[in-house]
């Protein structure tokens, strides 16, 4: 029983560093992903942000960066949907099922690789951030919280990844459906306070889940445009951090488990 | 029992609307080549996933390597290595960095896997390419990598999945000497194809696979003798000489000669070869017909398929290149 846990732990981490390697074999393609929410950040925070307007007042890209922040780990939704896809149309899937490895590993691996990413590359947005004037104004302990809060969202965006990924099976269809998914994450308190949009656009974007860490962050970072909904869902939005996330991994964890077997019938 | 690498008893499965595996039964002797052949769709992808623990079959028994597939998946799978259509690794890596993946996975230490890797680097001829990424290899080469990470433990039984589909005839040489340097090492294989000279170049024993089940086992000489010994093969040196010329070989074979007019070749089956022949000499000169050629040869593997199933595996084998 031990050894059998010694050797997911093994199959685990073999798996992730098959992913950290591209680091070193192809730095610019990583770069490439790093610097989306950089150019998020340049494009918002002064091409459009010059015309926006932060309720409360304040400066914008003060408001912005919580909400690029939460967007960066929403895009793993992406990243995480299209490698699963890959590996099942090229049959790489297919062989590590035909390994004597761990099974469970195929998925423990790619979520630890993930998780690595994408707190590397929130590190790298947060330090773009603190070059363009924002800054946590609330103490280390509560940006600190912060950052869990996001990569709490990036968790459950993980098992929405690998539950898509696993559906749709090729990299081309997860592109597709990766311009659907797009809107919705665009659709929340990140760019634009809800107040300032259509009724009905509000509403949804405050509901948004990706709204409610948005907020969180802003909170806990002490950052403008906290707290300035008055709405129940806008004032309560460290615990919709917690409870959003933990609901998504909830269906799409064993959705993906599921899922998963399913490729043996 | 024990000398049989793969024992399947009445394997069966059905997806929603199609029967997949219709009690298929397979029985391959250690150290041999078994081509399952058959049209797309005939249940030979399906039964390799079956046997490789990659599919739960709805019913039947099957043992692979000694170990029963549905409850010792662990077991049977430190023992098998796959190799489907797909060159299953990982474009990203180098095909060193594949194989170690691999190795690691295969629970080999990191060392021995950086050893192994090595090894199979150099015995498919992929050192030199060693620290390159795989996206930038040539189609042959990427063929060799797939087929060395099925072969990180010697397995006792590969399953090669229709491996030369979509190469050219150099990548099909080059997966065709390999396969027979590990058969001569005592692997066992499981080669699926619809390519018909390639279970003839491979293969000790064939089973042709239609609608899900075995219609006929046998050697490759055996399924050719069941078509009914030679076949006689004319070219005529003009094509408006085609229909005259199969009228005179018809009366001189007594079978019904099939006729391609485009390479003005008719061909005929020759229960006695040598006396047919020189009928048929006969024959065309009487009716003042040139041959630009005679041939009498043993019976392809087309011929059988088509004689067992009523159909051509061909054109089956012609659509899928266009739909690829």
């Amino acid at each position: 029983m031990i050894a059998r846990l010694q050797w997911s732990v093994y199959d685990t981490w073999t798996i992730t560093r098959r992913d950290l390697l591209t680091w070193i074999i192809s730095p610019v393609r990583v770069i490439g992903e790093l610097a989306f929410p950089i150019m998020f950040v340049l494009l918002f925070g002064y091409v459009f942000g010059s015309g926006m307007v932060v309720p409360g007042g304040g400066d914008y890209r003060d408001f912005l960066m919580p909400g690029i922040f939460a967007m960066t780990m929403a895009f793993g939704i992406g990243n995480t949907m299209t490698v699963v896809a890959t590996d099942i149309e090229r049959g790489v899937m297919d062989r590590f099922r035909s390994l004597p490895m761990a099974p469970s590993a195929i998925v423990t691996g790619r979520c630890t690789a993930d998780m690595i990413n994408s707190f590397a590359g929130l590190l790298i947005t947060i330090g773009c951030g603190l070059v363009v004037g924002w800054s946590w104004h609330d103490g280390l302990g509560n940006a600190l919280l912060a950052v869990a809060l996001l990569l709490l969202l990036r968790f459950a965006c993980l098992w929405v990844g690998i539950y898509l990924g696993l559906i749709v099976g090729s990299p081309e269809a997860a592109g597709s459906v990766w311009g659907l998914l797009f809107p919705v994450t665009m659709v929340t308190s990140a760019f634009v306070a809800p107040e300032l949009m259509p009724n009905w656009l509000g509403f949804l974007a405050e509901w948004n889940p990706l709204s409610s860490t948005v907020g969180a962050a802003r909170e806990l970072f002490g950052n403008v445009g906290a707290n300035t909904a008055d709405s129940w869902i806008g004032s309560h939005a460290v615990l919709m951090a917690v409870v959003w996330p933990v609901v998504i991994s909830a269906i799409f964890l064993p959705l993906s488990v599921r899922r998963y077997q399913r490729l043996s019938r | 029992m024990d000398e049989l690498a793969i024992v399947a008893d009445g394997l069966r499965k059905r997806y929603r609307d199609t029967v997949a595996l219709d009690g298929l039964d397979l029985a391959v002797p250690e150290g041999t080549v078994c081509g399952l052949l058959g049209p797309n769709g005939a249940g030979k992808t399906t039964a390799v996933r079956v046997l490789a623990t990659l599919l739960r079959m709805d019913s039947g028994r099957a043992r692979v390597a000694g170990c029963d597939v549905v409850s010792e998946p662990r077991a049977v799978r430190a023992r098998i290595g796959l190799t489907s259509q797909h060159d299953a690794v990982d474009d990203v890596l180098t095909g060193r960095q594949n194989l170690e993946m691999f190795g690691r996975l295969h629970h080999l230490s990191p060392r021995a896997a950086r050893q192994r890797a090595d090894e199979l680097l150099e015995r498919f001829g992929l050192t030199e390419a060693a620290l390159r990424p795989a996206k930038k290899y040539s189609g042959g080469m990427r063929r060799r990598l797939d087929l060395a990470a099925s072969f990180i433990r010697a397995p006792r039984v590969l399953f090669l999945d229709e491996p030369t589909t979509g190469q050219d005839p150099r990548n099909r040489n080059e997966v065709w000497d390999v396969v027979r340097t590990l058969v001569s090492e005592g692997t066992t294989v499981l080669l699926t194809t619809h390519y018909l000279d390639e279970a003839d170049q491979l293969a000790d024993s064939i089973s042709v696979i239609d609608r899900g089940r075995v219609i006929a086992a046998g050697t490759p000489a055996e399924l050719k003798a069941r078509v009914g010994g030679s076949q006689i093969d004319v070219v005529v040196a003009a094509e408006s000489d085609v229909s005259v010329a199969a009228t005179a070989i018809e009366l001189a074979c007594g079978g019904s000669p099939s006729v391609d007019a485009l390479a003005r070749r008719i061909t005929a089956p020759a229960a006695e070869p040598v006396a047919a022949l020189s009928a048929v000499l006969r024959g065309l000169e009487d009716v003042g017909v040139t041959a630009e050629d005679v041939a009498l040869r043993r019976p392809t593997l087309d011929e059988v398929f088509l004689q067992l199933t009523g159909r051509p595996a061909a054109e089956k084998t012609a659509s899928e290149e266009v739909a690829a």
